[in-house]
């Protein structure tokens, strides 16, 4: 076991890169532009209900968020649902209770179903386990404006399904998605030294979204664009949900110690003037 | 005690006087806080300040994480999920501490380059320089076993491969990592012990700094000049020192205050930044991850130990001498220690008789590319083993040890310094006195 450990971590110490490469790989991740990006960017409360609506008819069928308490969509800095909204809507999952040994309605202390598929991951941190920008140069300096693409990449793989191209064969299994990365390529569409010919890669998932999948209360826009921008917003939330404080502390930390800095610039510049004497003319 | 004169505490009430015979903590407090500092310490020397305020960080911060994590391979994901969500305040707790890191790591890699340049390591100096080695070492296995605790997939799989170096030891290397890990694989067994050293080390740590901060308070603070504090009377002395409170401590709180604000930017803005997306995966031993990279403050060091393959020839040649005993994986691994244990012997290295990189025309351009070469290995330890990066790699690792084993030592001979200052107030005279005229007529404050 250790053995095969080793030379596995050691196959892929070999084939090693940077963190800051790693992710994506071939496929292209388009740069959507969310509410939430940069030091000043806040969630759109609107975007995150109906990206819970989104989740909740559409993605929740096979995938979960087992990290995500249901109280917290009525949280400040979140979806901001009123709190017997929340109750409602934490009715119709139903959650093992190991008191009861059955399970039974759930309620807003408890945590999201887990997916019910065994290929469908937990979306809880999925905008968080995939970066999406890594520029300029590979530094990834730029996620100070625009995040590290995790929602991005969400909503490109979203709609990233394109008609399969013809180097594939009809039966092959999966739908063919331009920006999905990690997925089956079938030897077809390879050169001699086994380098795909084509972008992105076949994903288990069938298209979610075909647009106007679900109904907006507000009336909003539902085609695929803006739906799989909705859902990524959501996605976002679920994996940073304190974004919005984490931000205002931030703002509070920078403000308070610039200011200290200055203060303690002068007092220093003024402790230092007696000892660093002025030219004598 | 030895070192620069100084005035020392005097207790004058009753109470004090009472106090000091029983415990002199007071003086002990007040000759640390008053020690005479040479008075022409540039921006370089406000590293001290910064490492000790991060282990601070790094402490207070750990101690109140550790009340919501759960050592557990089946909890610790998900505890560390708790801590992010429904911890007041959690997040940037979690966050400060992982960024922490980070902050520690720079500001070791400025503090001990800074030495480097300056011959900080020089005697009378030798034990400072080689507890800090100490220290940067215990640094680097408790940032190590700090990863590997929230469970992510780079937390498992780095742990599989750094123990796995271990492994590549002749005879004894495979029961040395089973040992480690508590078990055949990384297991709960191994994230117990991890937890538990993380938690121990920097006290160690913490104890060590004392020491550190000892030894050098007992052959003074190294300058830029490199030339020492005159001892020969308290006046002369006073001439060119000024007592560490106010003037450094105002000074280094201020280069604090700055750093500071740019280290909340990043937890405040982009917290993720230096973290690795995979980490947010949780950890699965089934499954790979298509790249395994380290924190970026070992990324030197991975450098070097990839660079030399089987097809280097000094490793064929280690390989043929030893009858195969060193293979081209333990050769690494020996490199890798050995890259840290040259840098840990350079003031038995360094021959030269001046202190200062500022007088040696000819060391500053070895410590240049020394420097570039530490970014060089840092940049390619994130590259995939492929040409041409495995070839830079083996040129920038071999600079590395020429630099210290080979240049360092042939400087010492063959470099003509220049003329240094006579005394640590000449060179300060020379920065803030009259540019023009040259009378220097220079106007002393009262002491």
């Amino acid at each position: 076991m250790i053995k095969k450990l080793t030379l596995s971590a050691l196959v892929a110490l070999g084939l090693g890169t940077t963190g800051a490469l790693a992710a994506g790989g071939e496929a292209h991740v388009e740069d959507f532009d969310f509410s939430f990006e940069g030091p000043f960017g806040a969630y759109d409360v609107n975007q995150l209900q109906r990206g819970l609506q989104i989740y909740t008819e559409i993605c929740s069928a096979c995938h979960g968020l087992k990290f995500v308490p249901i109280r917290t969509l009525a949280d400040d800095g979140g979806p901001s649902m009123p709190e017997d909204q929340v109750r409602e809507y934490a009715k119709q999952f139903e959650v093992f209770d190991p008191e009861l040994d059955d399970f039974r309605e759930a309620t807003p202390v408890d945590h999201f179903p887990a997916s019910s598929l065994d290929n469908a991951p937990d979306l809880s941190l999925m905008a968080k386990k995939r970066a999406g920008f890594h520029g300029p140069y590979g530094l990834g300096i730029n996620q100070f404006f625009k995040g590290i693409g995790g929602p991005e990449y969400i909503a490109s793989l979203l709609t990233g399904y394109e008609e399969a191209p013809d180097c594939a064969p009809e039966d092959f299994p999966g739908s063919y998605n331009k920006v999905f990365a990690a997925g089956g390529i079938p030897d077809s569409c390879r050169d001699e030294e086994g380098h795909s010919t084509v972008t992105g890669s076949w994903i288990a998932m069938a298209p979610p979204l075909a647009g106007d999948d679900v109904e907006f209360a507000d009336g909003h826009e539902a085609d695929v664009h803006h739906e799989a921008m909705d859902v990524a917003a959501f996605l976002m939330w679920t994996a940073e949900p304190k974004m919005m404080a984490r931000k205002q502390a931030g703002f509070a930390g920078v403000i308070f110690l610039t200011l200290l800095a200055v203060l303690l610039y002068l007092t220093n510049k003024r402790l230092w003037a007696s000892v660093k004497y002025k030219r004598e003319d | 005690m030895s070192g620069i004169p100084h005035d020392h505490y005097e207790p004058k009430s009753g109470g004090e006087k009472w106090l000091a015979r029983r415990l002199p903590v007071v003086g002990l407090l007040y000759d640390t806080l008053t020690i005479p500092t040479p008075k022409n310490l540039n921006w370089m020397w406000i590293w001290g300040i910064v490492l000790t305020f991060c282990l601070a960080l790094q402490i207070v911060t750990g101690i109140v994480l550790v009340m919501h994590y759960t050592p557990h391979v089946d909890l610790a994901f998900s505890s560390v999920e708790h801590i992010m969500r429904d911890v007041n305040g959690g997040y940037m707790l979690r966050y400060l501490h992982a960024n922490g890191a980070s902050l520690f790591f720079v500001a070791v890699y400025a503090h001990i380059f800074r030495g480097l340049y300056y011959g900080s390591y020089k005697a009378p100096r030798e034990i400072t320089w080689i507890i800090g080695m100490l220290i940067y070492l215990l640094m680097m296995a408790t940032g190590f076993m700090g990863y590997v605790l929230p469970w992510g997939q780079m937390s498992f799989w780095g742990a599989t491969v750094i123990t796995g170096l271990f492994g590549a030891i002749p005879f004894v290397g495979e029961s040395l990592q089973t040992f480690l890990l508590g078990g055949p694989a990384v297991d709960n067994a191994t994230l117990n012990r991890f937890f538990s050293l993380h938690y121990l080390l920097p006290f160690v740590i913490a104890g060590l700094v004392i020491v550190h901060i000892w030894a050098f308070h007992t052959t003074g603070n190294n300058n830029p000049t490199g030339v020492e504090v005159r001892r020969g009377s308290k006046e002369e002395a006073q001439k060119d020192t000024l007592p560490f409170w106010p003037y450094f401590v105002i000074k280094d709180l201020f280069a604090l205050a700055v750093i500071l604000a740019v280290f909340f930017a990043i937890v405040g803005f982009m917290p993720n930044y230096l973290g690795h997306p995979d980490n947010y995966i949780e950890a699965n031993p089934l499954a790979t991850p298509a790249h395994i990279v380290p924190e970026w403050y070992f990324l030197p060091f991975y450098a070097i130990l990839r660079a030399f393959t089987s097809d280097v020839w000094v490793v064929q040649i280690a390989s043929f001498v030893t009858g195969g005993i060193i293979d081209a994986k333990f050769f690494g691994v020996l490199a890798m220690f050995g890259a840290i244990a040259v840098m840990a012997l350079v003031p038995w290295l360094d021959t030269s008789s001046v202190r200062s990189g500022r007088y040696r025309p000819m060391f500053k351009w070895w410590f240049a590319l020394l420097v570039i070469d530490f970014f060089a290995l840092m940049w390619l330890g994130a590259m995939p083993a492929e040409e041409p990066y495995a070839s830079f790699s083996l040129i920038a690792s071999a600079y590395w040890f020429a630099y210290f084993l080979v240049i360092l030592p042939l400087l010492g001979v063959i470099e003509k310094p220049l003329p240094q200052p006579a005394t640590i107030e000449e060179d300060f005279d020379a920065h803030y006195a009259p540019k023009a005229g040259g009378t220097k007529t220079i106007v002393k404050p009262a002491q």
